[in-house]
């Protein structure tokens, strides 16, 4: 479980203003809002790459904020994460990519190494891509890439920012089964930035929306149809496709109660 | 931001780059790439350029020294003079700073702004000692090498010159390239040429490594570090020779 405290980050202008949330563990959280509102920034305040103004994070407990360097990296080999754009290395291939932390924090053999980042490649359906290049498969595939290499050390806590943009919707759902059903299999606390309503019906366990760099509104996929919350409701049915959903729904539950 | 505060981040990052890697290993397999990278695939540019400059000089150095006052082996002597005090120093690494500097820039500010330099931080890795300190020692190491490879090929482009035309006798350059030879010239060189890989390297890693922004200012980076590196090259020779030669 990962809890955010009152958190406040500016750049040039304030970015986070007093966010406060819980990430819980076996489940994926979702940060939900517009392009802009401040989710990346969040995110990357949580793992640490961006130091925060004020306020806590503990992940179990151990609040990140208070640790020394050493503290703090020694946490970071518990952290996988998942960017935007994959991240993966380009001098090397999917496997070398996938084998790195091994190589950098694992005393294993050269053969067990191998052994572990296939294992994770397979879990990915990469299996018959381990020595191409990231400039040589799909957006897709590289987004799969980066998850074995964010899987392969076991974290305890999964980060994905945007894990599906620029991939087709058939694509993207893939990427967002996946997601859960690591996150389930191996107990992970995940969290995974999205603006894709098609991701938070579909893996929507615990959302977090997050407007103009505030927490607006928390709860589940099922609960955003009858949220009275009024910048959720203007991001989540802003396209006509959920505006005929919620009517749908809101028909649905009249009939339920007659 | 200003200049001190250049200054400053340079220098932290200068502490964070030469730090004990995380992985000795990892860190050797990056130094081999990048001798290779750097030192192999300069090595032509640099024959080819001395071997030019060095018939150039010798065919300037005949026009100028064409005075019967003059000694037979002025032509040699200016040739390997300027070779080896300041060409295949100074001049071969603002060329390299170029080449070298604008490639290392490059390669890490892409690193910085696809987030593959935030991967390896969330890794737990030191990303700084990772990334740049392969390079600048591999800089450092290849640089010697290619300092008296551009001495000996130099001087065999004016070699070339008296063999193939008749400007110059060949026994008058051989004679004029060995008149009052003082070796510590090939070692002050030497030691200028690393301290300009170093200076070469980690300028354009800070460039590279401090970009925000995207493909633009990845552009923007390498050009910067290379004029800067370039302005600093030419300041420490001044020193360089300074503290050396008087
Ligand atoms: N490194 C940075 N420096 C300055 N401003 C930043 C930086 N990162 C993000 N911002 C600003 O913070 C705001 C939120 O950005 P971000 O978190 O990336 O949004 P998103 O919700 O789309 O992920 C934006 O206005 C952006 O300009
Ligand atoms: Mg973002």
């Amino acid at each position: 479980m990962i809890e955010v405290n009152n958190v406040f980050k500016s750049f040039d202008k304030p970015v986070l203003k007093g966010v406060s949330t819980t990430f819980e563990t076996g489940k994926t959280n979702l940060i939900i809002g517009q392009s802009g509102s401040g989710k990346t920034v969040l995110m990357k305040s949580v793992v640490g790459i961006h130091s925060v103004d004020s306020g806590h994070i503990l992940y179990d407990g151990r609040d990140i904020t208070q640790m020394k360097r050493k503290e703090r990296i020694l946490l970071r080999r518990e952290v996988g994460m998942l960017f935007q754009g994959s991240a993966l290395f380009d001098s090397m291939t999917i496997l070398e990519n996938v084998m790195f932390p091994l190589e950098m924090f694992s005393y294993d053999s050269l053969e067990e190494r191998r052994k572990r980042a296939i294992f994770c490649l397979e879990r990915v359906e990469l299996g018959h891509a381990l020595d191409l290049y990231p400039s040589e498969i799909s957006g897709g595939m590289q987004k799969r890439a980066a998850i074995a290499r964010a899987i392969v050390l076991n974290p305890k806590y999964l980060f994905c920012d945007e894990p599906n943009s620029g991939l087709d919707p058939k694509t993207s759902l893939l990427i967002d089964r996946l997601i859960q059903e690591i996150t389930h299999e191996f107990n992970i606390t995940t969290i995974v930035n999205t603006h894709d309503m098609n991701s938070v019906m579909e893996i929507g366990e615990n959302i977090v929306f997050i407007n103009k760099g505030e927490k607006a509104w928390t709860g589940t996929k099922d609960d955003i149809f009858t949220s009275e919350c009024e910048p959720l409701n203007d991001f989540v049915f802003a396209s006509n496709l959920y505006k005929e959903l919620r009517k749908a729904h809101a028909f649905f539950v009249s009939k339920k109660k007659d | 931001m200003n200049a001190i505060e250049k200054v400053g981040t340079y220098s932290m990052l200068m502490v964070r780059t030469f730090a004990i890697p995380d992985r000795w290993r990892m860190f050797f397999r990056q130094y081999v790439n990048e001798i290779q990278k750097q030192g192999l695939d300069s090595l032509a540019i640099t024959v080819i350029i001395s071997m030019f400059i060095g018939a150039v000089i010798t065919i300037q150095m005949v026009l100028n020294t064409a005075n019967p006052l003059l000694p037979d082996y002025a032509t040699g002597l200016a040739v390997r003079d300027t070779l080896l005090l300041e060409f295949s120093s100074s001049i071969l690494c603002l060329i390299l700073a170029g080449k070298v500097g604008s490639s290392i820039s490059s390669e890490i500010g892409t690193m910085r702004i696809t987030e593959q330099i935030d991967a390896l931080d969330i890794m737990g890795i030191n990303s700084a000692n990772y990334l740049i300190m392969p390079k600048v020692t591999a800089f450092m190491t290849v640089i010697p090498c290619l300092v008296i490879a551009s001495m000996f090929f130099g001087i065999f482009g004016g070699y070339c010159m008296a063999y193939f035309t008749d400007i110059i006798t060949v026994h008058q350059y051989v004679y004029g390239i060995q008149f009052m030879f003082n070796p510590f010239f090939i070692t002050y060189s030497v030691i200028k040429g690393v301290v300009f890989a170093f200076i070469i390297a980690s300028i354009a890693s800070y460039y590279g490594y401090t970009v925000k922004g995207g493909s633009l200012e990845v552009g923007k980076a390498s050009t910067d570090a290379v004029v800067n590196s370039s302005v600093i090259i030419l300041l420490a020779n001044v020193m360089l020779t300074k503290l050396m030669l008087s």
